[in-house]
C-alpha cells in the first residue's frame, strides 16, 4: 500500500498504517510528521521523504526504513523491530532502548543510545556509520552500540564524554583510539576474537544496506568499551 | 575490632525492657530485621543493642507480654538552637565516609504546614446545610480534559463527546510507587483496594508485574527517564499514563535504586539484569522544552491510539505556576504536582530537605493562573505531598485540585510506622522489603486501604454536607469556603484566601 503523506498530520497516517490490510507500507512525500509508527507491531513501512521526531518509538516489531535523514529520538523506547536510515539521525536515537536493531548509514546526533538497557536474550543494537556526537552511550545499562567512523569530514569518530554513566553493555568503536578520553568506570581493550564474533554479523548487516566493503571493515581494529561496574554510583552515599 | 569512639553515633531510641514481664519467648528477636534483640544465654535474659535500632515498633507490636517500650534516648549530643543533633550527626556520618547523605520518607523539618493554618466553612442559618446520611451527595470526579462546547445532534440529543479521562469514585489516588521500592505485597493491597474502591493507584517508574496486569482498569503506569520495564503490555495494563518529570521529595534530580535490590522478580519487571543499578536520569533527555514534553505525551497517545488520558508529574518548584501553564498547553490530560513534603524510598538528605515549595502554595498558584489564562479546562490537576486526611482533601480541592494522591498515608494504613529507613530495604513491617514481604497479608492490607477510603470519604462527604454542597466539583476552586489563620497578607494573597474573621 502506497501513502501519499502530503498534508496528513501524525494521528492520520498511524491510522492508515494501522488499519492497513497489507503487511508492507510506502509512506511517499513523509514532510516532518512525528511518531510515525510508534508502538508498531509486524508491518514494513520504507519512508520517502524525512520524517518528524520520535520515528518508531515503543516499536513493537515493525520494520523502517528511511529513504533520508531521520530526526530526534529515533526509535525512542523501541521494544523490537528494526529502523534502517540511509542518511543521518538527530539527538538521542535509540534513548531506552531494550530491543530490536537501528542502523545509521551516516551520523548520529547527541547522546545515541542514551540509557539503552538489556534483558536477558533482548539485547538492543545501533550502528552508526559515520560518527557520532557527544555523550555516545550516556548511561548505557546494555545493549551494543557500534560507531564506524565512515564519516569523510575529518571529524572524530565521536565527540566528547562518551560512555558517562554507563553501567552495562558494550562500546564497539572503529581504529584503536588512544586520545579518546572515557570515564575512570569504564575499560577500554582491542577487540579480540570474542568481541568481533559477537559484533561482527551487525557490521555485516551494516554493509548490506549501505553497500560498504565488509571484507575492508572486518580487518580493521576496534577498541571496546565496557563498564567496570554495574553499580557506578555505589560509594557515593551513606545512610541517614 | 575496636570501635574507633568517633564512629560511635548516639542512638536515636533507647530500647526499655521491663524485665518483670520479659518471659524471655525471643520473639522480639525474630520479628525485628535490625538484629537489635538478643538472648544472653549466660545471664539467661534478652539484651538490646539500640545502635542498631530504627524505632519501627515492630517488637513493640509484637510482644505478647507487653514488655518493651521504644523512647527517645536522653543522652544526646550537646545541642544548641543552632548545631542540632542531627547537624553534629550528618557531620560525623559524612567525615567517616565521604558519602553524600541519604534519607527515606517525607521532608520532616519545621516548615509551615499550610493545611494545618487553614479552616473549612459551615451553613448556618442563612443556607441549610446537607446531610450526607439522608441526601444523595456526589463524590465522583472525572479527570481529563473539559469539552470547551456542548454539542446536540438534529434531535437535539446531545451528543457524548468526552474527551478520554479517568473516573474515580471519590477525588484520592494512590500515588506513584515503584515495585522494589515497596513489595510485591504492598503493590497488590494498593491495586486490589483500588480496584474495589473504584479509584486508581499508580505503579511508579520500575514497571509492572505482570500478575497485576489484571488491574488494568485501576492502574496508573509511570513512564520516567529511565524508561523501566515500558513496553507494549505495559502501556496496554493502564487506565492512564504518567510522564514522571519530578518528585516532590527530590526536585530536579533523578531515581536510583541500588542493584542489590534488583533482584529476583524486581529485576523482571524493570526488565534490567540483577543486580544491576536502576538509574533514572534527573532529566529525560529528549525534553528540554515544553515542545519536547508535548512529544513524549503525543507520542504516548500515538502509541496507545489515543484511549488514554496523560498525566505529566512534577514537583511544586519555585515557578510551578509557568511551568504548570506550559504543561496545559503540551496536551497533557492530566497536571500532577507533587509537594515539598511528598515521600520517598530515598532521596539525598540535603535535596528533600531543603528543594521544592509547600504543596498549598504551588496549587494555589497553579490554579489561579491557569484561570488567568483559560487554561483551566484543558487539564484537571491531581495534588499529593503531602496529604494526611479527609481535612486536607477537602482544603486541597477547595483551593483548586481536582483529586488528591496520598502514598505515606497509604502505607501507614498498611502498618507503615514512619521509622524513616525505607531505603535500607529492612522494613519490618514487609512494605519497603523484599525478605520479609510475607508479614503484609495483601488481603488484610487491601481492606485496610478500603476501609481508610471509606472513611476518608464519608468525612469528605460530611463536610461537604456542612458547607451546603453536595457534590465535590462544586467545591473545586471554591476558596470562599476556605479561611487562614495565623498567615500573613502575602501568604493569603498566595493562597487566595480571606484570613479567619473576615
Amino acid at each position: 500500500m502506497i501513502i501519499n503523506s502530503q498534508g496528513l498530520d501524525p494521528r492520520e497516517i498511524n491510522e492508515l498504517i494501522r488499519t492497513a490490510k497489507e503487511k508492507s507500507i510506502v509512506l511517499n512525500n513523509c514532510l516532518g510528521q512525528r511518531f510515525i509508527g510508534s508502538g508498531l507491531g509486524k508491518k514494513e513501512i520504507s519512508i520517502n521523504g524525512i520524517p518528524g521526531n520520535a520515528l518508531g518509538a515503543y516499536l513493537n516489531g515493525a520494520s523502517i526504513t528511511v529513504n533520508g535523514n531521520a530526526q530526534d529520538a529515533v526509535g525512542d523506547t523501541m521494544d523490537s523491530g528494526e529502523i534502517v536510515i540511509h542518511g543521518s539521525a538527530g539527538d538521542a536515537a535509540g534513548y531506552s532502548m531494550r530491543g530490536g536493531e537501528i542502523y545509521i548509514k551516516n551520523n548520529a546526533g547527541y547522546r545515541a543510545g542514551v540509557h539503552m538497557k538489556e534483558y536477558k536474550q533482548k539485547k538492543p543494537v545501533i550502528v552508526i556509520g559515520g560518527r557520532a556526537g557527544s555523550f555516545l552511550g550516556e548511561y548505557q545499562a546494555g545493549g551494543i552500540i557500534i560507531v564506524l567512523g565512515l564519516n569523510s569530514d575529518g571529524r572524530p569518530i565521536v565527540s566528547n564524554f562518551p560512555c558517562t554513566g554507563m553501567h552495562g553493555g558494550k562500546m564497539i568503536l572503529r581504529g584503536e583510539l588512544p586520545s579518546i578520553h572515557f570515564p575512570h568506570q569504564t575499560t577500554s581493550h582491542t577487540a579480540d576474537e570474542n568481541d568481533f564474533a559477537q559484533f561482527a554479523p551487525f557490521i555485516k548487516k551494516y554493509c548490506n544496506y549501505f553497500g560498504a566493503d565488509y571484507e575492508k571493515l572486518i580487518n580493521d581494529k576496534y577498541t571496546v568499551i565496557t563498564p567496570d561496574s554495574k553499580n557506578p554510583y555505589k560509594q557515593m552515599y551513606v545512610s541517614n | 575490632m575496636k570501635q574507633n569512639p568517633l564512629d560511635y553515633i548516639i542512638p536515636e531510641s533507647e530500647v526499655v525492657r521491663n524485665i518483670t514481664r520479659c518471659v524471655n519467648c525471643r520473639i522480639c528477636e525474630k520479628q525485628c530485621p535490625n538484629e537489635v534483640h538478643k538472648f544472653n544465654e549466660k545471664l539467661n535474659c534478652m539484651t538490646a543493642d539500640e545502635s542498631l535500632c530504627v524505632n519501627c515498633q515492630r517488637c513493640v507490636a509484637t510482644c505478647p507480654a507487653h514488655a518493651l517500650k521504644i523512647q527517645k534516648n536522653e543522652c544526646a549530643f550537646r545541642e544548641n538552637h543552632n548545631w542540632k543533633s542531627d547537624n553534629i550527626k550528618e557531620i560525623y556520618k559524612q567525615a567517616r565516609t565521604g558519602g553524600v547523605l541519604l534519607s527515606s520518607m517525607g521532608n520532616p523539618n519545621k516548615f509551615p504546614v499550610y493545611f494545618d493554618r487553614i479552616l473549612i466553612n459551615a451553613s448556618q442559618v442563612t443556607n441549610p446545610s446537607v446531610d450526607p446520611l439522608r441526601e444523595p451527595m456526589e463524590t465522583r470526579v472525572f479527570l481529563g480534559k473539559k469539552p470547551g462546547e456542548i454539542r446536540r445532534d438534529p434531535d437535539g440529543n446531545i451528543i457524548p463527546e468526552l474527551p478520554v479521562h479517568l473516573e474515580l469514585s471519590m477525588p484520592v489516588m494512590f500515588s506513584a510507587m515503584s515495585y522494589g521500592s515497596i513489595s510485591y505485597n504492598a503493590h497488590k493491597s494498593l491495586a486490589a483496594a483500588a480496584k474495589e474502591l473504584g479509584i486508581f493507584y499508580n505503579t511508579g517508574e520500575g514497571g509492572l508485574h505482570e500478575d497485576f496486569y489484571c488491574y488494568a482498569d485501576n492502574t496508573v503506569v509511570q513512564v520516567a527517564s529511565g524508561r523501566f520495564g515500558v513496553h507494549e503490555k505495559y502501556l496496554d495494563s493502564a487506565a492512564a499514563i504518567e510522564i514522571k518529570m519530578g518528585q516532590g521529595a527530590k526536585p530536579g534530580i533523578g531515581g536510583h535504586l541500588p542493584g542489590t535490590k534488583i533482584i529476583g522478580d524486581v529485576s523482571a519487571t524493570r526488565m534490567i539484569p540483577e543486580g544491576s543499578d536502576a538509574i533514572s536520569p534527573a532529566p529525560h533527555h529528549d525534553i528540554y522544552s515544553i515542545e519536547d514534553l508535548r512529544q513524549l505525551v503525543y507520542s504516548l497517545k500515538e502509541a496507545t491510539q489515543y484511549k488514554k488520558p496523560i498525566i505529566v508529574k512534577v514537583a511544586a518548584v519555585h515557578n510551578i505556576a509557568a511551568i504548570a501553564a506550559g504543561i496545559a498547553r503540551s496536551g497533557a490530560d492530566i497536571i500532577a504536582i507533587d509537594g515539598f513534603r511528598g515521600g520517598t524510598g530515598a532521596a539525598p538528605t540535603r535535596i528533600r530537605d531543603n528543594v521544592g515549595i509547600p504543596i498549598e502554595l504551588a496549587l494555589a498558584a497553579v490554579d489561579t493562573r491557569l484561570r488567568e489564562e483559560g487554561t483551566r479546562n484543558n487539564v484537571s490537576l491531581i495534588v499529593g505531598g503531602s496529604i494526611r486526611s479527609a481535612a486536607d482533601v477537602v482544603k486541597a480541592i477547595a483551593l483548586g485540585a481536582d483529586a488528591c494522591y496520598i502514598a505515606t498515608a497509604a502505607l501507614i494504613a498498611l502498618g507503615c510506622h514512619l521509622c524513616r529507613t525505607c531505603g535500607s530495604g529492612k522494613c519490618s513491617w514487609g512494605i519497603a522489603t523484599a525478605d520479609l514481604v510475607k508479614r503484609l497479608d495483601p488481603e488484610e492490607g487491601a481492606r485496610r486501604l478500603v476501609n481508610l477510603m471509606r472513611a476518608w470519604k464519608h468525612e469528605i462527604k460530611e463536610m461537604m454536607g456542612g458547607m451546603g454542597i453536595n457534590s465535590i466539583e462544586a467545591l473545586c476552586g471554591n476558596r470562599l469556603m476556605l479561611r487562614g489563620v495565623n498567615l500573613t497578607e502575602k501568604e493569603l494573597e498566595i493562597l487566595g484566601i480571606y484570613h479567619a474573621g473576615e
